[in-house]
């Protein structure tokens, strides 16, 4: 049995990924089909799939919605298509999360309550925009608005949360079609029939959506007729997708401008009879109505255009892969596997945890790669993506030290790391899409190629070096596993990894100042970014330094090490905290908490590491038990049982 | 002399700098929550000594004294070129170490020159017209433009602003007259004498705009992006000893976009025609009459005359379909890029295209588009202000990378060919 667990585990892990791979069976509305139309978002050319995703894990942090009726998840296309064309429905649907007690209290939100249907965590717009709750929740958002983004608490993230998520399903809500038409496609031919029986009208129009009152036109009835069908097609909300792809020299456009834009003579858009099709379909339960609709739209699309077309449906398939929340799942059972093996040495373990770390990596590489393909850029573009490639950095590196040492520590490490920068990068990609396009001081793939990447690799390194020093002195100080070959050997690895970090860090955030010279002139400005970069460059030096010098020896480094975690996550995530300086990207106060616990964590490792020999298992003087009163009276029975040197 | 050396040479005083340095850098990136980034700069790390303690009360009491950035950057430099004048000699298997350690020699050398020897201007235009300066961000200067051709003073003669210190008296041989300093206010806030407001203070100067507005003293800014607004009353003392009166001079008055935002602000006040009078009266030409002669004199921001002048011929402002939101009202940002036409008598014409990450290096200039816009007048006619920077020690962090990269993949390959053999042969 033993000598199949090595393939059997992995394979397991694969065939389950597999499945995952698999699409879902649809037997009535063709949902799957419906999200890979292309549309617009965020000036992203993108598949109204992610579109819906996004909205949806901004909404219930989660990919999809749930049908408590029938007992089923819901695609986020199918909630998106539902909240779109039949929003009486979508009104009642649980999806908006809401976990702060005291949130909840404000809102009068119910407990969970089986009986009722009630969960305590999610709630449906008509429960929480009750007309009591709105001013209230009007009053609280302004408020929790005013405070500058250091000082808000965790009831006012919650409250801003809440507010973002309602704007977001109002918005599309009113938006995507006539409120509660029943025939949208009769209600928009009307309204295009009635153009170019008065020229003046559509300008008129035109005229009173600039904002300006077209007095001279005011009693004109097609006009009203007109500026009543504007009304009801809502507003041009900003958080609505450009739905209607470029034609006829009309760039892409949501409804209402897309009609607005119409010039006498020009025939009515075929994107919107299809979408107006797809709407009606939809509302009346017609599937085959609206699988023919959906078709035609997206064979509409892919004559106008193809590549958008093509790319959507690759990104469909990205999201279906979800390859860095597969990855992660696999990273964890590597883990165990490999923690597993100091436990007892059995070589099938080190073995099923290389090959799972193996399998992990390939879907986590793969995923970077179809991720760089997809943006057409380098791998690390915003926070989200530099937690991803940390990752991916510190499992090469773990799999290579492993290589080199075959003790499975270079696999704890490396599974370790992928498995919490995967979990960060989760959670970093709550606040929507992941792949926003790139301001235009940014735009330039060479020094993303460049200095974005190695200065993540010096991240990455660091961390494995603080992270193999973790290891030490857990092992030693907790356990009496950490015999002088397996410490030699960890010494080995933390020195030259910080060699590697010092190399990547320097290089990196030189290449950043070039970059800074190359776009406003100025080498160096004490950005925090800069300065949390140079920090982690002087600690790896320090390091360095300081072992080159005999200031420190073997357990030294290890302390020193453990520091650098202390310093990069600082870097990485810290400054951005501060809110201020140029790379301030992506806010996030939120996850003060968390950084804050794992320095402290940190702190107390580098306390352990800071005690004297004779306190750690590992390095207890045999002989010197004995005289200690209050030891443990057999020194053998202290760290379990006794096990062998490993070569 | 070797053994005085010893302590300067010691890892163990690098080990103690790299770790201060970690401090100050540290401090002073915290410090620039409360300070602002010029501020912060300026006290940590362009200085030689420094304290940090937080803004909020609560925390007042903390006062950490630092050494200063030249301190670290200059105690560095001497450890590093000690160590490698006492214990020099060459081998293959310290050439990373050595090359290293001559790069980031160069790279400290480096950013020491560019702190003294580079300078920031830049250069606003609005599309079509051309400039053969470009002004000083910060700096101001007070000039005075004599109405007739006079060879010997080339039209202006130009005061710095570090000049103009309270109590001093200016004497310049081409102007018939000379300065007299009364007040000099480093950031300033006009406020308009507006006749229905009945103010009862005197006019702050006998002459010119001060008829028609008060200058205040204001804080001085402590960000990198805005700018102090300086105002300075003068008295203009004929060559007999007489006075020709006094006259407030003001960056307000003396640079065209201070004047427009002061314009802006008071029509939400006083209403746009109103403000367009105002604005009239602020900027109107202040003169004086000496020795026959009529000068025009203000204070405007300081300039650096080219050899060469550039023009901007068109600007453009791409944004992000779809991305205009409440967050960020002007969209996200696709490209900013302004095509201009260098002309230089003797290299000649060229139209270049200056955008974010393409910088025109000319003339040993290097110009950087830096902000866009529109002209409040004519919307259609676009504005762009490229940064200009003079440093003549720019290439050394290039060169200086390189000689690091290089130097520690020298090194630390070795070691790695080292432990490879090492581990094949074990």
């Amino acid at each position: 049995m033993k000598k199949h667990l090595p393939w059997f585990i992995p394979a397991v892990f694969a065939v389950w990924f597999l499945t995952t791979l698999a699409p879902a069976r649809e037997d009535k509305f063709a949902f799957a089909q419906f999200g890979r139309l292309p549309l617009l978002s965020g000036g992203r050319p993108q598949p109204l799939d992610s579109f819906a995703r996004n909205t949806l894990v901004q909404i219930r942090e989660r990919h999809d919605a749930y049908d408590p009726v029938e007992k089923r998840t819901m695609s986020a296309p199918e909630w998106l298509a539902e909240v779109m064309f039949k929003p009486e429905a979508a009104r009642d649907r649980r999806v908006f999360r809401v976990v702060s007690q005291e949130l909840k209290q404000v809102l009068k939100l119910p407990e969970s309550n089986v009986d009722h249907g009630e969960n305590g965590k999610y709630y449906s717009w008509n429960q929480i925009a009750t007309e009591a709750n709105f001013a209230t929740l009007q009053e609280q958002i302004g408020r929790a608005v005013k405070k500058e983004e250091s000082q808000r608490d965790a009831y006012d993230q919650a409250v801003l949360k809440l507010g973002n998520a309602l704007e977001l399903f109002n918005t599309l809500q009113v938006s995507a079609r006539s409120q509660s038409a029943t025939n949208f496609t009769a209600e928009v031919t009307a309204f295009y029939k009635s153009l170019p029986a008065n020229e003046g009208a559509l300008i008129a129009v035109k005229t009173r959506y600039a904002g300006k009152n077209p007095d001279e036109a005011k009693d004109d009835p097609l006009v009203r007729e007109a500026a009543k069908f504007y009304d009801k097609i809502g507003s041009r909300g900003e958080k609505l997708p450009l739905l209607f792809p470029p034609e006829n020299g009309h760039d892409w456009s949501r409804l209402p401008d897309r009609l607005m834009d119409l010039t006498g003579g020009e025939p009515l858009p075929k994107a919107i009879l299809a979408w107006a099709r797809i709407g009606d379909a939809y509302q009346t339960g017609n599937s085959i109505e609206f699988n023919a609709a959906v078709a035609e739209y997206s064979r509409y699309c892919a004559d106008s255009i193809p590549a958008e077309t093509k790319k959507a449906g690759r990104e469909v398939f990205f999201n279906r892969f979800a390859p860095f929340y597969n990855a992660m799942i696999i990273y964890v059972a590597a883990f165990l596997c490999a923690v597993g093996f100091w436990f007892n040495f059995a070589e099938w373990l080190r073995v099923a945890a290389f090959r799972l770390v193996g399998l992990a990596f390939v879907i986590h590489m793969t995923g970077l790669i179809f991720r760089m393909v997809l943006q057409g850029r380098p791998p690390v573009t915003n926070l989200y993506s530099s937690a991803i490639f940390i990752g991916w950095g510190a499992v090469v590196l773990g799999m290579i030290l492993e290589r080199f040492w075959r003790n499975a520590i270079g696999l704890t490490v490396g599974s370790l790391l992928g498995f919490v920068t995967l979990i960060i990068a989760h959670n970093l990609a709550l606040d929507g899409d992941t792949m926003i396009m790139m301001r235009a001081v940014l735009d330039t793939n060479f020094w993303l190629a460049t200095h974005v990447v190695i200065v993540t690799l010096g991240y990455a390194s660091t961390f494995v070096a603080g992270f193999l020093a973790i290891v030490y002195i857990v092992r030693g100080f907790f356990t009496r596993g950490l015999d002088p070959d397996t410490a030699k050997s960890l010494a080995r690895m933390v020195y030259g990894i910080v060699c590697f970090a010092t190399l990547f860090s320097f290089v990196g955030t030189v290449l950043g100042g070039i970059w800074a010279d190359q776009s406003w002139g100025r080498f160096w400005g004490w950005d925090p970014k800069e300065n949390g970069a140079l920090i982690i460059v002087l600690w790896n030096a320090l390091v360095l330094h300081a072992r080159w010098g005999g200031l420190v020896r073997e357990r030294g480094v290890m302390t020193l090490a453990i520091a650098g975690n202390i310093v990069t996550s600082w870097s990485w995530f810290g400054v951005n905290m501060l809110g201020i300086g140029l790379h301030s990207y992506g806010f996030m106060s939120g996850a003060f908490p968390v950084l804050a616990t794992f320095v402290g964590s940190q702190l107390v490792l580098i306390g352990l590491g800071c005690l004297p020999p004779r306190y750690w298992q590992s390095f207890k003087k045999l002989p010197a038990t004995p005289t200690k009163p209050t030891g443990p009276s057999a020194p053998l029975k202290g760290g379990g049982k006794p096990r062998p040197a490993v070569a | 002399m070797k053994r005085l050396l010893a302590p300067l040479t010691s890892i163990r005083l690098t080990v103690t700098l790299l770790a201060l340095g970690i401090a100050v850098i540290f401090f002073g990136t915290l410090a620039q929550t409360d300070d602002g980034l010029y501020v912060a700069q300026a006290r940590f790390f362009r200085s030689w000594f420094s304290v940090f303690s937080p803004h909020d009360p609560a925390w007042k009491w903390i006062k950490i004294p630092l050494p200063g950035g030249y301190l670290l950057g200059t105690s560095l430099l001497v450890n590093l070129v000690a160590a490698h004048i006492s214990r020099f000699k060459f081998a293959w298997k310290k050439s990373g170490i050595v090359m290293t350690h001559l790069g980031i020699i160069l790279l400290l050398v480096g950013q020491l020159a560019t702190d003294m020897f580079a300078r920031e201007s830049r250069m606003s235009f609005a599309e079509g017209e051309w400039r053969n300066y470009s002004e000083d961000f910060q700096k101001t200067e007070l000039v005075f433009l004599s109405d007739t051709t006079d060879a010997a003073m080339n039209n202006v003669v130009a005061i710095p602003d570090s000049e103009l210190r309270p109590g001093t008296e200016i004497r310049l041989e081409p102007l018939p007259f000379s300065v007299r300093v009364k007040e000099w206010m480093e950031n300033s806030e006009p406020s308009f004498r507006a006749p229905m407001m009945q103010k009862t203070n005197a006019p702050q100067a006998s002459d010119g705009i001060a008829q028609n507005f008060d200058f205040q003293p204001a804080t001085e800014t402590r960000t990198m992006d805005s700018k102090n607004i300086p105002t300075a009353l003068i008295e203009l003392v004929g060559t007999d000893g007489k006075s020709l009166g006094t006259w407030a001079v003001s960056d307000w008055a003396g640079e065209p976009a201070m004047a427009a935002s002061a314009a802006f602000s008071w029509s939400k006040q006083f209403g746009a025609d109103l403000a367009q009078r105002i604005h009239g009266l602020l900027t109107k030409p202040q003169t004086v009459t000496a020795g026959g002669r009529t000068f025009t004199f203000q204070l405007r921001p300081m300039r650096y005359y080219q050899p060469f002048t550039v023009k901007l011929l068109k600007t453009t402002h791409e944004v992000y379909a779809g991305t205009v939101s409440a967050a960020e009202p002007d969209g996200i940002p696709k490209n900013f890029q302004s095509r201009v036409l260098v002309d230089h008598p003797t290299v000649g014409r060229r139209e270049v295209d200056i955008y974010m990450n393409n910088p025109l290096r000319f003339g040993g200039l290097t110009f950087f588009q830096y902000q866009m816009g529109r002209e409040q007048a004519a919307a259609s006619r676009g504005t762009s202000t490229l940064q200009v920077v003079k440093n003549p020690s720019w290439l050394t962090p290039y060169v200086g990378c390189g000689m690091v990269a290089l130097g520690l993949l020298v090194q630390f390959g070795i070691h790695l060919t080292a432990f490879v053999r090492k581990k094949k042969t074990a």
